[in-house]
């Protein structure tokens, strides 16, 4: 994914730092208990919540069961409608497609809808290094671009910044990008916001060119949907003469019929709104209304990869609402920005292991960034069993084996640094496998009860330092079931 | 090979655990979920509609269409508009009472001159009353995208009942995915400080939804969301 991220450090070391920042810790409580609650509300002003979901779910599974017709179908009606279709199939062929278009249109800068697919690929570093400006304008992707920052949040990227932090920010930074901050900014959100609104108007009225993502595309239609809150979507979308959308595979329904569920899913998951206040639907280009050419990137970037593996492959229903994050004990303490990647949280740790394989070491760690406490699955709109692939991938980074990376099956080592865990499986493997060293071994630990330490020794240690060791029982359960009337039962 | 064939290729390997006769689209999918939330009555609806449009901050006014053009010359008045944008194929009629100078959508308009533009005036082509959303199709009465977002303040004319429906489904069903749909809640509105929500960032700032009902006796009303200017 992005080059911002390489030589991230791992999850354990990156969100160390992070929960001893007491007002980052501030910021994020504040913001995840809020939203919580209001979300809670709004899904429950729906009484057919359960079949909503289930719908979406099958909707998104039976998409990606056929995902090469519907993309083939997508393209026909796309390029009917008068749109160009592009294929990229990972992020430098994504960031070059998009850099020559721009280039093309002679322009040498963009106004940009925030897209995760973009940030993704790195797109504004590509069209930075080829001397091309990209303005994001949704509110707190202005401020992450201002602070220099990195986003870690899917719907809110600016949360772990307070309203005096972003109040410093535009004071120091926007004479940099365009129109100054006004004199005497305060920190009240409606004056930031106007700040705004101010700075950004100048460079939506003279764009050339927009570039976007999308939240859904229909197959059938060739209709592409933009889902936000402030206006900015709008305007990327309509008032420049060319526009660009950068949009991964996964992001297809069927029908335009589909869009009744997401439609209704995804404000009330992601704003916790009955709706959010703007949605854009267009195909390809209308005469006289919106830009005259359009252009659709259809991005792999590792999303093959992810859909070859029948596990794992449910985190591409994700339509990226972000309520999993809100609700995760260990995101609301460690923050977006551990996670070392523009998709943070519960999601993140299936997601980005999974598009960007499990080499490094914080992808690596990513799979254990997180309690299993199954939250993230409870809220998730389109029922992405969270817990499960987290699981599944903390095996192949224990245990390594055939996966599939850039399209090729390989077979994966076992990572460095698990050697306890690998050789407390094997020796599991080979106990559950000779029932009698199993027998004889439980007896024994039941008779030596008395003198088990209370901790354990060596690598152990860390673990029962916080922990009380699970005492031993006096007798093994099954010898409890050969006494006992189940036994005899059982026996015959 | 190119990347179309590369990425299919990639697509198929990948699924080669699916059946060919996989379960089709029309059988794979439950649609069990309800099509409306509750029974209610057309009035009802509309009041969910009025309701919600104002929870969202919206301001919604309810006229007779006898009445509707001294309302909309009111609400321009009100606000000390001096020009109005019309799109080409709107009611003649709507705007007839007001003195306020008219600016036609051009093709050739540019987004600076939308943006000296105080106040314009549009139909809609469904309102959704459960999310309180009105819903534009870019049809003659409602012009192009661009001019109900770059000018500030935006009335919009909602016919009762004929177009409201009471759920996204109903509206979907309506609506022409080969049009360029803009659905709008409320006002624009950020929450990105804090979760603090702000009403207008980049669209208009003011919506003002005009409930006009053909049916209702001659009364006119109006309800604004509490601390809007």
């Amino acid at each position: 994914m992005s080059g911002t991220f390489v030589g991230m450090p791992a999850f354990p070391a990156a969100a160390h730092e992070a929960v001893r920042d007491q007002t980052l810790r501030g910021n994020l409580r504040h913001a995840t208990h809020t939203i919580r609650a209001k979300r809670e509300k709004a899904v429950a002003e729906v009484a057919d919540w359960a079949q909503l979901r289930e719908a979406g779910r099958r909707i998104k599974d039976h998409t990606l069961r056929h995902l090469d017709r519907y993309l083939e179908q997508v393209e026909e009606a796309v390029t009917a409608a008068g749109g160009t279709v592009h294929w990229a199939v990972d992020a430098d062929e994504a960031n070059r497609i998009v850099t020559d278009l721009v280039k093309a249109t002679g322009e040498s800068e963009v106004v940009k809808v925030k897209s995760m697919a973009t940030q993704e690929i790195g797109l504004n570093e590509a069209l930075e290094a080829e001397g091309i400006r990209a303005y994001e304008t949704d509110l707190a992707e202005l401020i992450v671009q201002l602070g220099k920052d990195r986003p870690s949040h899917i719907l809110v990227p600016a949360i772990h910044r307070n309203r005096g932090e972003i109040r410093d920010i535009f004071a120091r930074e926007m004479r940099e990008w365009g129109r100054p901050a006004p004199d005497g900014l305060t920190d009240t959100p409606a004056e930031l916001a106007e700040a705004a609104r101010l700075h950004l108007r100048e460079k939506f009225l003279r764009a050339k060119v927009g570039v976007s993502g999308a939240n859904f595309m229909v197959a059938e239609t060739g209709t592409l949907v933009v889902v936000e809150s402030e206006g900015n979507g709008r305007m990327c979308l309509t008032l420049p003469e060319t526009l660009i959308s950068v949009v991964g595979i996964e992001k297809i329904v069927p029908t335009w019929r589909d869009l009744e569920v997401f439609l209704q899913t995804l404000p009330r998951s992601s704003t916790a709104e009955r709706m959010n206040p703007y949605t854009s639907t267009w195909t390809g280009t209308t005469d006289g209304d919106g830009p005259r050419t359009f252009h659709l990137v259809l991005l792999d970037n590792g999303r093959t990869d992810t859909l070859a593996d029948e596990v794992g492959r449910q985190a591409l229903r994700c339509i990226r609402c972000s309520a999993c994050l809100n609700v995760c004990p260990v995101y609301e303490r460690a923050g977006g920005h551990a996670y070392g990647s523009v998709y943070p949280g519960p999601i993140g740790a299936i997601l980005s292991p999974q598009l960007r394989g499990t080499a490094s070491e914080i992808d690596a760690s990513l799979p254990y960034a997180s309690s299993l406490c199954g939250a993230c699955y409870e809220v998730c709109p389109v029922a992405i069993d969270i817990p499960e692939v987290l699981v599944h991938l903390r095996e192949r980074v224990v245990e390594g084996g055939p996966v599939t990376r850039a399209g090729n099956k390989v077979v994966l080592k076992p990572a460095k640094g698990h050697a306890a865990e690998r050789a407390a499986m094997r020796a599991a493997r080979w106990a559950f496998a000779h029932p009698g060293a199993l027998r004889t071994g439980q007896r024994l630990a039941s008779r030596t009860r008395r003198f088990h330490p209370r901790t354990l020794p060596g690598p152990g240690r860390a673990w029962s330092g916080s922990r009380d060791l699970p005492p031993v029982p006096a007798e093994p359960f099954r010898d409890w079931w050969q006494r006992t009337h189940g036994g005899k039962d059982g026996a015959k | 090979m190119s990347s179309r064939e590369r990425i299919l290729g990639r697509v198929r390997r990948a699924l080669a655990d699916v059946p060919r006769d996989d379960t089709p689209y029309e059988e794979a999918v439950a649609r069990d979920y309800l099509r409306e939330h509750g029974q209610r009555s057309v009035e009802e609806t509309v009041e969910l509609l009025a309701e919600n449009l104002a929870d969202y901050r919206a301001i919604v006014h309810r006229c007779t269409p006898d009445a509707l053009p001294s309302l909309i010359a009111g609400l321009l008045a009100d606000r000390g508009a001096r020009s109005l944008l019309v799109p080409a194929g709107l009611d003649e009629r709507w705007p007839a009472a007001t003195e306020v100078p008219r600016v036609q959508d051009r093709a050739d308009s540019t987004a600076h001159e939308l943006d000296r533009v105080d106040s314009v005036l549009t139909a809609c082509a469904v309102a959704i009353a459960e999310t309180g959303t009105i819903v534009l199709d870019g049809g003659p009465d409602q012009g192009r995208r661009r001019i109900t977002l770059v000018p500030d303040h935006h009335i919009c004319v909602v016919r009762v009942p004929d177009q409201v429906v009471s759920s996204v489904p109903q509206a979907l069903e309506r609506l022409d995915p080969a049009r360029p749909l803009t659905w709008i809640s409320g006002p624009s509105a950020t929450s990105d400080i804090e979760l603090d929500r702000v009403e207008g960032v980049h669209g208009p700032r003011t919506l003002e939804v005009v409930l006009v009902d053909s049916r209702a006796s001659a009364e006119v009303s109006s309800s604004r969301p509490e601390g809007s200017r």
